[in-house]
């Protein structure tokens, strides 16, 4: 049984270019299962994540997350709910608050979704640094002095706190050095594997999808024109953004290539 | 007989009040007229410091090290040498039109007429590819899109005629698609033209896909450089292997099969 089922969602944005961010969307995402979710700049990806998260309501079509009406939850329900679908976005800096120190961020999360006790907080935090590769010592320090790559494991562990079932990273890797990508795909990976959680990576970058997807669906202009399994996708394009998202990735002369 | 480098850096360093580590030590480089050199490193390796000093925009409260000399003579931020930032909105005032911005630049680098301002502006949008060029001279920076403002950002940049355009993370804010038109737009307008670029990436296949040479900075430091096939094919520093490492292509291994 699928996780999350998503049909015929439309949305349109009175004055955008266009006016159509989502144009008849549908897909489906398995428990554990990375869907990447690849195309170019106002395509409607980020559109969609933010009606995923309840951010913004669809003018029409209907979302099942874990067999709820996800778009029929309202109140306390709604609050509970969005515990088991979590987010990150692109820019660390922006996802905490100015001031706010690296335990502080974490216990914001723990007060809106774990009903433990305060005492037992310290040692909660320090187990979600500890599981996002983060030095339990930094703790009291303000975000602010963290690096991009400690901010966005940050911003992970702060999405682990309710044990999600899904976490959306909306170009959540667009702003990092390429060293540090790699060590929070790998991250991202590992941390699937241990909870068997689902991820939607939305990205417009096709090198970063194919690493870390199981299957990618490829969105133009508010649909999805292709999806399939990552390899499938990438050896046999069937549409032509496709073909051109392809021949955009800057490739690396390979030593072993032919003169 | 080459022609005398742009500049020529010598034990070149730059300090920060306040800070115990110099933001950048012991840089020697030169770049040659039209030479299109890549400078690449990870976050905070001083890859945009060092690109900034070079265009004389280092913080006044900064102590620079060691010279840069400029055999040619000394060249001037804004009309010698162009600068191009990661966000294009923000080098474009959203109360001016497209066509004011260039105005500008063309009046106070230039003797021209209104009327020849004009056309000389329309003929730069052209340049960089814009569509419709005539009615862009009336338009507003947000009328346009990322990857677009970032042309008229390069219009902007190149409007005096400058001998060196230098490019910070111009593109890292663009989808790859609008990213390789850039990259394109950015190799056409250089080189063989007689301008000379530096293009600051923290992607080293897109340097090695634009740049003759590919500079390698950590920590401050240049660590590596020399022409870019040689630096990709026979990396000479720890900093440069990891660049390598790191990087992500339809090529590279997947980190997770077809099914969970």
């Amino acid at each position: 049984m699928s996780l999350l089922t998503v049909e015929g969602l439309r949305k349109t944005h009175p004055g955008a270019r266009g006016g159509i961010a989502l144009d008849d969307l549908s897909l489906t995402l398995a428990p554990g299962e990375t869907l990447g979710l690849v195309g170019p700049s106002g395509c409607g990806k980020s559109s969609l994540a933010r009606v995923l998260l309840r951010l913004d309501r669809p003018d029409a079509g209907s979302i099942r997350f874990e067999g709820q009406d996800w778009l029929a939850l309202q109140g306390g329900a709604l609050r509970r709910a969005r515990g088991r679908m979590q987010m990150v976005f692109q820019d660390p800096g922006a996802a905490f608050h100015p001031r706010a120190t690296v335990a502080g961020a974490l216990a914001d999360a723990l007060r809106l979704h774990v009903p433990a006790p305060r005492k037992d907080w310290p040692g909660l935090i320090a187990a979600r640094l500890d599981q996002v590769g983060l030095a339990p010592d930094l703790a009291p320090h303000p975000v602010a002095t963290l690096s991009g790559g400690q901010r966005q494991r940050l911003a992970i562990a702060r999405a682990l706190v309710p044990n999600p079932k899904l976490i959306v990273l909306d170009e959540a890797v667009s702003a990092l050095d390429t060293v540090t990508r790699g060590q929070i795909l790998a991250l991202l990976v590992r941390l699937q594997r241990q909870l068997g959680l689902a991820l939607l990576v939305i990205s417009h970058d096709l090198a970063v999808v194919r690493a870390v997807s199981h299957r990618i669906a490829v969105m133009q202009a508010g649909r999805i024109v292709e999806t399939g399994p990552a390899d499938q996708v990438l050896d046999r394009p069937q549409s032509e953004i496709a073909r051109r998202l392809i021949a955009a990735v800057p490739q690396l002369p390979r030593t072993g290539d032919p003169p | 007989m080459t022609a005398a480098p742009l500049f020529q850096l010598r034990g070149f360093g730059l300090r920060y009040p306040g800070q115990g580590r110099p933001a950048l030590t012991g840089i020697e480089l030169d770049l040659a007229q039209g030479e299109r050199l890549a400078l690449i490193g990870p976050s905070g390796s001083g890859k945009s410091t060092l690109a900034r000093a070079i265009a004389g925009l280092s913080p006044p409260a900064s102590t620079p090290e060691g010279g840069i000399l400029w055999p040619g003579g000394p060249m001037r931020a804004g009309r010698d040498i162009g600068f191009v930032f990661q966000d294009p909105g923000g080098s474009l005032n959203p109360l001016l039109t497209i066509g004011a911005h260039l105005l500008e630049v063309l009046h106070r680098h230039g003797q021209l007429s209104r009327k020849a301002a004009l056309a000389r502006a329309e003929a730069l949008l052209d340049q960089v590819h814009l569509p419709d060029p005539c009615a862009a001279l009336q338009a507003y920076p947000h009328q346009f899109s990322g990857g677009q403002r970032q042309r008229i950002a390069i219009a902007l940049a190149i409007a005096a005629g400058p001998r060196l355009l230098i490019a910070d993370e111009a593109t890292s804010a663009l989808d790859t698609l609008v990213q390789a038109e850039i990259v394109a737009l950015l190799r056409d307008l250089t080189g063989a033209a007689g301008m000379a670029l530096i293009f600051v990436t923290h992607d080293i296949a897109l340097a090695a896909g634009l740049a003759d040479r590919i500079a390698v900075l950590e920590a401050g430091r240049l660590v590596d450089c020399g022409p870019a096939a040689r630096v990709i094919a026979t990396p000479q520093a720890a900093q440069t292997l990891a660049l390598l490492a790191a990087h992500l292509d339809l090529a590279s291994p997947r980190l997770v099969g077809d099914r969970p």
